[in-house]
C-alpha cells in the first residue's frame, strides 16, 4: 500500500485525515469479523480452532501500511486480521471458515490456514516458529533473484523460544535477506506468560544477539506501528538485510474457544482493554474533529454491511464434492511452477 | 488382601480423569517423577488433562515449558538419564515432529550406542488423531510412525482402563515408552474400579469374541470396529474386535491366533496406509498366517491426503463405521 506523495498543506491535512479514517476503518473490518466470528463459531458455522486478533488490530493494519503490493506476507493461526488487512477479500476468508469451496483454500484450510498466492499470502501457519524459517527463504530468494521486495513474517511471543526462531534469525543476518520480523508479543503463550517463557523477556534483545537492528513499539497504538514499520520496511528494503519488530499487546479475548483463561485475571484483561486500538484512534480523529457521528455512523454500516456480504457469500457458496477429495496432494498436470 | 480394597465401589470417570488419576497417582508414589510440557500448570493442558495438578503438587513437579518441543524433551531425557522419572507431554503428536530429533535420534539409541550402559527411562506422553475439523497442521495419527523405531514402546490406550492404568507401567519401564492418547476418546466415560489393578503393555486384547472375522485397531478406531461388529452380529456375522494397545512391540501371537480362527482380517488405522502400521501389520500376518488366510487381508486407514479442515472431507478422509460393515461382508459373502 503506497504513500500518497503529499501536495499542498491543506491537502495533507485532509491525506491525513483520510488515512487516520481509512487506518480505523481497516481495525473496525478486523474487530467486527472477528467478533462475528466468535458468533458464527457459536453457532457452529466454523469449526475447529478459532483464534481471535480482538487488540491486537493495529499491529497488522499499522505495518501493512508499510508494504508494497508485491511484498509477502507469513502469519501464525491468528492470522484473520493480517489476511483482512492485506487486501485478502472478506468473503472469501469467511468462506473458509465455512470450509465451503468458495474459501481462499477451497475449505481444506480453514480458519488457521488462510493463503492467497495472487497476494502472496503465504499462510496461515499452525506450526509455532513454523513461518520464521519459511519467510528466511523466500527473502533469500528475492535476494538471489535481484527482485527488491520484501517479506514480512508475523509471529508470536511463544514462538520466540522455539529452536526455529533463533535458527531463523540466524540465518537472516548470516545471509542478509529483506526480512522483516514482526513480533506479536501478547504477552501469553497459550496459558504462559512471558515470564515463564523467556529468560530474557526483553524479546528485542534476542536480535541484538544476533546482530539484527530492531525495535520496540507500542501496538496499541497504530500510529505508533505504522511510523516504526515504515522506518524498519526502509532499512529491509534499501539496505537488504533483516529487521526485529517488536510490538507490545494484548489479546482480548481467549487463546482460541476453548480456553477457560484460568491463567489470568479479568482485572488485567480489562486494564489492557482500556488502551483499545480502536478507541485510541477514534479519539484522536474525533478530537481533531475529522469524523462526524454521520461519517462514523456510515463507516460502521459500511463495515457491517461488507460483513453481512461476506456471510450472505459464504453461505450460498458450495461444498467441495467428496470426490475431489485426494486433489492437490500433488500438483496437476500443467499446473503448479 | 484388605476387604475394604475388594468391596471398593467402581468409580465413574472420563478418560481425561483417568489420565489426570494415573498422573496423581505417579507423583505421588514416586518422588522423582515430574510432568513437563508446554502448558501443563496455569493452563491446565491444553486438553485439560492436568488441571488443578499444578495447585496440589506445585511447579517443581508440574513445569511449565516454553515452546520448544526438541529443547524440553531433549531435558526429559537428560533429567532421565540423571535418576529422575520424567513424564514428558507434547501437545499433540504433531508437534512432536519438533522433538523427532531427540526421540529418535538420542532417547531411542542411547542404550544401543553406549553398549548397554545408559538406559533412558523417560516417558512421553501426546495427543494424537483427528475428527475435529483441526485441518493439516492438527489432526494426523502418526504414533505409526513413531512404531518404525526400535528402543522405543510405543502404547496406544483405547480404555479407561488402559488410559488409568498405562502409565504406570510405562514408568517402571527401563527404557523410552510413548503413550499416545487419540483426543476424542478424553470425554469418554464409563467406571473403573476404584483400585485399579497393574495394566500390562506387552498383550494385545481381544475386546469382542468372534468366529468370522478378526478387526484388528487400537485407539479410538477401536470402537469404530466394535460399533460395526454390532451391526455385524444382527446380520449374523460375528467379527472378533482385537485392541492393539501396543504398536511396538506388536503382539503377533494373539493376532494369529485370532486369525487361526475367523481366517479373515481386517485393519482399522486412522494412519495413511503407505508405510503405516497397517502395512506392517498385514505383512506379519502374511508371513506367519498365510495358509490360515480365506481372503486376503483388507485395510480401512485414513485417505492419503494432509487432513482437511471441511467437515464432510475430513470424514470421507476418516476410516468410516459404513466402510467397515461394507468390507467385512464383501469379505464373508464373496460381493458387496
Ligand atoms: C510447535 C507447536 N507447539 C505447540 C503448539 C500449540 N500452540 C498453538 S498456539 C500456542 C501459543 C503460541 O503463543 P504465541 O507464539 O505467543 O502466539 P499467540 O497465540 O499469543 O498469538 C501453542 C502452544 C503449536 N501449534 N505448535
Ligand atoms: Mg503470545
Amino acid at each position: 500500500m503506497k504513500k500518497k506523495s503529499g501536495g499542498k498543506p491543506e491537502s495533507i491535512q485532509s491525506d491525513t485525515s483520510q488515512h487516520l479514517i481509512e487506518l480505523l476503518r481497516q481495525m473496525l473490518r478486523i474487530r467486527r469479523f472477528e467478533d462475528k466470528c466468535a458468533e458464527l463459531y457459536s453457532a457452529a458455522k466454523i469449526r475447529g480452532f478459532l483464534h481471535l486478533y480482538n487488540g491486537e488490530e493495529a499491529i497488522a493494519v499499522g505495518v501493512m501500511q508499510a508494504m508494497q503490493p508485491d511484498d509477502a506476507i507469513v502469519a501464525t493461526y491468528r492470522e484473520h486480521g493480517q489476511a483482512l488487512a492485506w487486501g485478502i477479500p472478506m468473503k472469501t476468508v469467511m468462506a473458509e471458515m465455512y470450509g465451503k469451496q468458495g474459501g481462499c483454500c477451497r475449505g481444506r484450510g480453514g480458519s488457521m490456514h488462510l493463503f492467497d498466492k495472487e497476494r502472496r499470502f503465504y499462510g496461515g501457519n499452525a506450526i509455532v516458529g513454523g513461518g520464521l524459517p519459511l519467510a528466511v527463504g523466500l527473502a533469500l530468494a528475492d535476494k538471489k533473484l535481484g527482485r527488491n521486495r520484501v517479506t514480512c513474517c508475523f509471529f508470536g511471543d511463544g514462538a520466540a523460544a522455539e529452536g526455529e526462531f533463533h535458527e531463523a534469525l540466524n540465518l537472516a543476518a548470516l545471509w542478509q535477506v529483506p526480512v522483516l520480523f514482526v513480533c506479536e508479543n501478547n504477552q501469553y503463550a497459550m496459558g504462559t506468560a512471558l515470564k515463564y517463557s523467556h529468560s530474557n523477556p526483553n524479546l528485542a534483545e534476542k536480535a541484538d544477539n544476533y546482530g539484527i537492528a530492531n525495535a520496540t513499539v507500542d501496538g496499541m497504538d497504530v500510529l505508533a506501528v505504522e511510523a516504526a514499520a515504515h522506518k524498519a520496511v526502509d532499512i529491509v528494503r534499501t539496505e537488504v538485510k533483516p529487521f526485529f519488530l517488536e510490538c507490545i499487546t494484548y489479546r482480548f479475548r481467549a487463546h482460541s474457544m476453548f480456553d477457560p483463561e484460568f491463567y489470568r485475571e479479568k482485572a488485567e484483561v480489562e486494564q489492557w482493554r482500556e488502551r483499545c486500538p480502536i478507541n485510541t484512534l477514534f479519539k484522536t480523529i474525533q478530537e481533531k474533529g475529522w469524523l462526524s457521528d454521520t461519517e462514523w455512523n456510515q463507516l460502521n454500516q459500511e463495515v457491517d454491511s461488507e460483513i453481512a456480504a461476506a456471510i450472505a457469500y459464504a453461505e450460498t457458496c458450495l461444498w467441495e464434492p467428496v470426490e475431489d477429495l485426494t486433489r492437490f496432494v500433488y500438483s496437476e498436470r500443467g499446473a503448479g511452477v | 488382601m484388605n476387604t475394604s480394597i475388594q468391596e471398593a465401589q467402581p468409580i465413574h470417570l472420563t478418560y481425561r480423569e483417568a489420565v489426570r488419576e494415573a498422573l496423581r497417582e505417579a507423583l505421588r508414589k514416586d518422588d522423582r517423577v515430574f510432568l513437563m510440557g508446554e502448558d501443563v500448570g496455569r493452563y491446565g493442558g491444553a486438553f485439560g488433562v492436568s488441571k488443578g495438578l499444578l495447585q496440589e503438587f506445585g511447579s517443581d513437579r508440574i513445569m511449565d515449558t516454553p515452546l520448544c518441543e526438541s529443547g524440553f524433551t531433549g531435558a526429559g531425557i537428560g533429567a532421565a538419564l540423571g535418576g529422575m522419572r520424567p513424564i514428558v507431554e507434547v501437545m499433540t503428536v504433531n508437534f512432536s515432529l519438533l522433538a523427532a530429533d531427540q526421540i529418535l535420534n538420542t532417547a531411542a539409541t542411547y542404550l544401543h550406542m553406549s553398549g548397554g550402559l545408559f538406559n533412558v527411562p523417560l516417558v512421553i506422553r501426546m495427543g494424537t488423531g483427528g475428527g475435529k475439523q483441526l485441518a493439516a497442521q492438527h489432526s494426523h495419527s502418526l504414533e505409526g510412525w513413531y512404531a518404525h523405531i526400535p528402543g522405543i514402546k510405543v502404547l496406544t490406550p483405547a480404555t479407561l482402563e488402559d488410559a488409568r492404568g498405562m502409565l504406570w507401567t510405562a514408568l517402571e519401564d527401563p527404557d523410552p515408552v510413548l503413550i499416545f492418547e487419540n483426543t476424542l476418546l478424553y470425554t469418554m466415560e464409563g467406571d473403573i474400579s476404584a483400585n485399579p489393578e497393574p495394566v500390562d503393555i506387552d498383550r494385545a486384547k481381544v475386546r469382542r469374541a468372534g468366529t468370522d472375522v478378526t478387526l484388528i485397531s487400537y485407539s479410538a478406531s477401536l470402537f469404530k470396529a466394535l460399533d460395526a461388529a454390532e451391526t455385524l452380529a444382527q446380520e449374523g456375522i460375528e467379527a472378533e474386535v482385537i485392541d492393539l494397545r501396543t504398536l511396538r512391540p506388536l503382539d503377533d501371537e494373539t493376532l494369529l491366533t485370532s486369525i487361526a480362527k475367523t481366517h479373515r482380517a481386517v485393519i482399522i488405522d486412522e494412519g495413511w496406509r503407505s508405510g503405516s502400521i497397517s502395512a506392517e501389520i498385514s505383512a506379519r500376518i502374511m508371513e506367519k498366517g498365510f495358509y490360515d488366510l480365506d481372503v486376503p487381508v483388507e485395510r480401512i486407514c485414513a485417505a492419503e491426503v494432509p487432513m482437511p479442515y471441511a467437515n464432510h472431507l475430513e470424514q470421507a478422509a476418516l476410516p468410516q463405521v459404513a466402510t467397515i460393515i461394507q468390507t467385512v461382508k464383501r469379505m464373508v459373502t464373496g460381493h458387496d
